[in-house]
């Protein structure tokens, strides 16, 4: 079996330990992939396995054998930008830049989940299919992430206007 | 971290057969990273995500839901929704998005206590890690520890927002080992510490979670799940109630409450319920049960907090469950 990584198989390591952040970073050199606190807290390592949110430092890479991994650098199309990417820059959505990538990740699983109708926490109704998408449900959906810098009004005005133009 | 190998069971016999000499793997959330602090130290991993992760209801109504589902797919589950908000409610409040996509329900029944005198292992002693060695939590950073169900020997919480809701609904864990299969009530599941907090649950040593079973109830569609915490999201429960409710001409006629965050287990108010069924919903009838269940509380130093805050949070849950809108 292998580990597909934005469309290429890649072997699983040897070496169960291995995370699957460390194959990305430190095997495949795919950088873009952060490590913050590497103990599931912060976000910052966050990829899409077989579509969804995932955090990569508490994922075995082994784990990942026979499923698709997207990282940040997966997400665009070539080398133009991710409608999310566009909309963190018109927002200020980052300042250091170090959560992004996977606040971008999240964000882009986070919208999906939206149009299937897939409740949170400060979703009042659980049984309405019909999600609207406020600021504090941006705000609980992505708060796996953190920022640092403390760009999170950026970071909810640029998924908002994604999300409004996604509707549209 | 120690050399691990790593296999897939895909059966439950042969997760059964594997299981007397490795440890499993669900989601990994709390396994890898104990792993890496070097409070868990397996040799073999043996991964039971494969295994039934199906959610559906039986012809009598129970919902069984594989132990291998992933915590977001239970939540989102329209039966889930519909006929035990609860449990929805429970699970969205814990961890984050991402988590809550690995975790599976077998791991969150599982998942070890919170207490960072617990994860410490170079820095403190703790008598859940390593059995008779002192705890370090005792005069310490105390907020997040019981104030109901400890010993001497042991006052950290179990930290999961779903095992609450489970043992507020009635749910039974179905369990496979080399001597065939059981089943556990949820509310039994989980053990308190007394003497012995290493050991915390009915499973033995070679046997896996199957599946959990939850009965259909009226009380359980009216049901909710409230979390407090030190930050408004992607925080461990301070204290958290959830309940369930039917009204009968003007009074309560069934009732589940189960308190998170204040106790060793998932804390099942049985005193509360009794003083409340067949009783008026009022301000005054709620608090008096809610000072019933605690009066036998000893908190902590640190935590003494926890008996108001309870309180009053089992009042809201109460008074909004009782409410004409819903
Ligand atoms: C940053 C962070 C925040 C969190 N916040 C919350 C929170 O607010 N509320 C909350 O409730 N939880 C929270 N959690 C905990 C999370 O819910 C648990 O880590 C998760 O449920 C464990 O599931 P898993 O499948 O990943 O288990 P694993 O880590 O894979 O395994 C945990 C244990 O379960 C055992 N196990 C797994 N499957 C089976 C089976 N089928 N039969 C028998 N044993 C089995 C394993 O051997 C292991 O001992 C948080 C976790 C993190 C990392
Ligand atoms: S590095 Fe994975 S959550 Fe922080
Ligand atoms: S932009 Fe610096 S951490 Fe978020």
């Amino acid at each position: 079996m292998a580990i597909r990584v934005n469309g290429t198989e890649v072997d699983p390591p040897e070496d169960a330990r291995v995370s699957l952040l460390d194959l990305l970073r430190e095997r495949l050199q795919l950088t873009g992939t952060k490590v913050g606190c590497n103990q599931g807290a912060c976000g910052a390592c966050t990829v899409l396995l077989d579509g969804n949110r995932v955090l990569s430092c508490l994922t075995l890479a082994v784990q990942a054998d026979g499923r698709e991994v997207t990282t940040i650098e997966g997400l665009a199309d070539g080398d133009g930008l991710h409608p999310l990417q566009a909309a963190f820059i018109e927002h200020d959505g980052f300042q250091c830049g170090y959560c992004t990538p996977g606040q971008i990740c999240a964000a882009s699983a986070m919208l999906r989940e939206v149009t299937e109708g897939v409740p949170s926490y400060v979703t009042a109704d659980l049984a309405e299919e019909h999600i609207t998408l406020s600021r504090e449900e941006i705000r609980e959906r992505m708060s796996g992430n953190l920022c640092r810098c403390g760009a999170h009004n950026g970071i909810i005005d640029a998924i908002l206007q994604v999300a409004t133009e996604k509707a549209a | 971290m120690n050399p691990v190998t790593y296999q897939r069971a895909s059966s439950l016999a042969e997760a059964v057969r594997l299981a007397e000499s490795s440890q499993l793997l669900g989601g990994g959330t709390n396994l890898v990273d104990l792993m890496r602090k070097g409070v868990e130290r397996p040799s073999q991993l043996t991964d039971v995500t494969a295994l039934s992760a199906a959610i559906a209801a039986t012809d009598d109504g129970r919902l069984v839901i594989g132990a291998a589902a992933r915590n977001s797919a239970v939540a989102a589950h329209p039966l889930v929704r519909s006929r035990h908000p609860m449990l929805s409610r429970a699970i969205l409040a814990g961890a984050s998005a991402q988590v809550r996509n690995m975790a599976t329900v077998g791991g969150n029944l599982m998942q070890r206590t919170r207490c960072l005198y617990f994860a410490d292992v170079a820095g403190s002693r703790c008598n859940k890690r390593q059995p008779g060695s002192g705890c370090d939590a005792a005069g310490g950073f105390e907020r997040y520890h019981a104030i109901i169900g400890a010993s001497p020997a042991c006052s950290a919480t179990h930290p999961s927002d779903m095992c609450v809701a489970l043992a507020a609904l009635d749910a039974d864990v179905r369990i496979v080992g080399p001597a065939g299969k059981r089943t556990v009530a949820l509310v039994d599941f989980h053990r308190l510490p007394e003497d012995r907090p290493d050991q915390e649950t009915a499973l033995k040593q070679g046997e896996v979670i199957e599946a959990i079973e939850i009965p259909d109830a009226p009380f359980a569609a009216r049901s909710d799940y409230r979390k407090v915490r030190d930050r408004a999201s992607y925080a461990f429960a301070l204290v958290s109630v959830a309940s369930g409710l039917t009204l009968r001409e003007g009074r309560i006629d069934e009732i589940r409450i189960a308190f998170g965050g204040i106790a060793p287990k998932p804390w099942r108010a049985y005193r509360a319920e009794a003083a409340l069924r067949g009783v008026v919903p009022t301000a005054e009838a709620f608090k008096a049960a809610a000072d019933l269940e605690l009066a036998e509380a000893t908190p902590l130093a640190g935590n003494a907090f926890k008996i108001a805050l309870a309180k009053r949070t089992l009042a809201a849950v109460l008074t909004d469950l009782s409410g004409d809108d819903r």
